[in-house]
């Protein structure tokens, strides 16, 4: 991460009693794309907003370069934005929309058009110049929405949830359009989502947002890879959550108890005392599946219990002794690699995919 | 008993309006229409009424200055409408609805207890008049009644709430993240109000300007008490010719050609300006 542009220092929003953001920190470098990640109401919006200055903390400070932000009104903090109604303006054609950020800071005409031109073309939006808002389609309008945040070159680019009225297909194209933008652009990026795919596919760190407090900051792989909390875990894609007692711990390996169930072998983790009640994931794709008589840790027995054909991959409810059902997903390798319903088969796991938190 | 199909359904639902419009407000409109195409001195079926109406400089005068006071009091309305309606649309719901009580208040009173009221404030040793020569700020008394200055405070009095009611609507409407995002692109509060709001609210101010001008053209009674003998609308004239000279042909013409005036502005705004509907 090359220096910070925008440093949040303990920043705090309270609406009365409501703390609608709780103590936030959150350092976002230049050129880096930063996203919110959090559930409704988990204050990533409210953060936004906060430095946008539509809203004044209640604690903390905002800085922009080492400078405090916190008592200037948005239209001197030289920020783009894109909202997730996109707020382009009805009664004015895409040029205008676009020129708008270009004529409140008294640009020449030839050099408004000239960048309006070069902002349309960057989102690829050349020609569409006269039409209205309405005439455009969803995926048009984002474009537009984007090329206004951008034509005036703000220091920062603040989303929010901008692909949220868009539907899949499209979201993706443009998920990898608005990276490829930003990456040519450089252009420093705070993105807020609830989306946890977008996240993970736009980000170069994330920040887990909840009930107004920063759960964990890191990039997409250190945090799908090594999650905090079993939050962190559970939001950020895909876990079985079990529960079970702490049994021993030898040469760096804990075993698990999970009750009335299988032995659950696993890597490190926090020093637990025996006897301790803890709580296990492991990630869906990390669980195999086999015909043949499996021998060391973590081989269990089990029953495929359901059987959901997605495509390019497969997802299995197995139960494994106990009743505990565990979720399983395997790539499709053809029709002969499908378990059937109700088929006896090995369940393995290596000990180091498992995470435990107390 | 349910109707069987939605026509049905539909006549059930719109047919008590319907026969009420028909009976009360389409038939005597139809008679109206045939009286004053007939019922000349002479009998002739024809347009000969129109004829006596347009032809006529005094009525014709009287249709123009119908037509000024109209306007003067919808330009009047507007400008102390728009600025009532965009505190309005930013108000908190507790000062809205304190607010909005007196601006409808006066349509809950009845408009001869307001025009008397007018008189009491406006004549020569009204209320206002007094106040000002107490104070010195004037020798001789203003004279606020019995000419179109007065005309035009009762009436414009009376249509305020129709401007205030559409620009607060339209200005209301407007989407809250529109001022974000023009704030948010370096727009102060001047640029805000001249390149969003005022534009976007521009509908409702057209609505509100078509409601009150429309209506203010058959005012009769404020032009009757406070214009008195000086300052004659179409209203009156009608009003005369169907009391005191029983001419009910030349007052039907110059009924038909005020309602067509009227109909042609409306059908006119929703064609040509529509502007609600060219914005969404």
């Amino acid at each position: 991460m090359s220096r910070s542009l925008v440093t949040l220092a303990g920043v705090s929003k309270a609406y009365g009693r409501t703390v609608a953001v709780n103590n936030v920190s959150l350092e976002v470098g230049e050129g880096e794309f930063v996203t919110l990640l959090g559930p409704s109401g988990s204050g990533k919006t409210t953060t936004l907003m906060l430095i946008a200055g539509f809203e004044r903390p209640t604690g903390g400070e905002i800085l922009v370069r080492g400078e405090s932000v916190v008592a200037r009104p948005p239209e001197k903090r030289d920020i783009g934005m894109v909202f997730q109604s996109y707020a382009l303006f009805p009664h004015m054609t895409v040029f205008e929309n676009v020129a708008f950020p270009l004529r409140t800071r008294r640009l020449a005409g030839p050099e408004v058009a000239k960048r309006v031109d070069e902002a349309l073309a960057a989102v690829r939006m050349s020609g569409l110049d006269a039409r209205y808002p309405r005439q455009l389609s969803g995926g048009q309008q984002q474009r537009i929405a984007l090329a206004r945040a951008l034509v005036y070159r703000p220091s920062l680019l603040l989303m929010d949830e901008p692909l949220g009225a868009l539907d899949k297909k499209l979201r993706e194209e443009m998920q990898s359009e608005i990276k490829t933008l930003q990456r040519e652009l450089g252009i420093t990026t705070l993105y807020v989502t609830h989306d946890q795919q977008e996240a993970l596919a736009l980000s170069d760190r994330i920040a887990i947002m909840n009930g107004g407090d920063v759960i964990q900051v890191g990039s997409p792989l250190a945090l799908y890879e090594r999650p905090a909390t079993d939050f962190v875990a559970g939001f950020l894609g895909d876990v079985n959550l079990v529960e079970g007692i702490a049994a021993e711990a030898a040469r760096g390996l804990l075993r698990v108890q999970i009750a009335d169930g299988p032995e659950v072998v696993t890597h490190g983790g926090p020093p637990l005392a025996p006897g301790k009640r803890v709580r296990l994931t492991i990630r869906p794709e990390r669980l195999e599946l086999g015909t043949t008589e499996q021998a060391g840790p973590n081989a269990w027995r089990g029953r495929i219990r359901e059987v959901v054909f997605h495509g390019e991959l497969v997802r299995y409810g197995v139960e494994v002794p106990s009743g505990v059902v565990l979720r399983v997903t395997r790539p499709f390798r053809g029709p002969d690699t499908l378990f059937a319903r109700g088929e006896e088969i090995w369940l393995t796991s290596r000990p180091e995919d498992w995470r435990i938190f107390a | 008993m349910r109707p069987r199909s939605s026509w049905g359904q539909a006549l059930v639902l719109v047919g008590p309006a319907l026969i009420l419009l028909v009976t009360v407000y389409l038939y005597p409109l139809a008679w109206l229409l045939v009286l004053s195409l007939t019922g000349g001195a002479d009998g002739v079926v024809g347009f000969g009424a129109y004829g006596r109406f347009l032809e006529s400089s005094v009525y014709l005068g009287v249709l123009l200055r119908t037509f000024r006071i109209s306007l003067v009091v919808t330009a009047v309305c507007l400008v102390m409408a728009y600025p009532v309606s965009y505190v309005l649309s930013r108000a908190g719901s507790l000062t809205l609805r304190v607010v909005m009580v007196f601006v409808l208040l006066p349509l809950w009173t009845s408009i001869l207890v307001r025009t008397y009221a007018w008189m009491v404030l406006l004549q020569a040793n009204g209320l206002l008049n007094n106040l000002l020569r107490r104070l010195h700020v004037i020798d001789e008394p203003l004279r606020l009644m019995y000419n179109e200055a007065g005309v035009v405070i009762g009436m414009a009095q009376v249509l305020l709430p129709f401007a205030i009611l559409p620009v607060f609507a339209s200005l209301r409407n407007i989407d809250p993240r529109l001022h974000a995002a023009a704030r948010v692109m370096g727009a102060g509060p001047w640029r805000r109000f001249r390149s969003v709001t005022l534009p976007l609210s521009l509908p409702g101010v057209a609505a509100a300007g078509l409601l009150v001008f429309v209506q203010a053209l058959g005012f009769f009674i404020i032009p009757a008490l406070l214009g008195g003998s000086r300052v004659i609308t179409l209203a009156m004239v009608i009003e005369t010719q169907v009391v005191d000279l029983l001419d009910w042909s030349l007052a039907s013409s110059m009924a038909m050609v005020l309602l067509v005036v009227t109909v042609v502005l409306v059908v006119g705004f929703d064609r040509l300006l529509g502007l609600d509907k060219v914005w969404v």
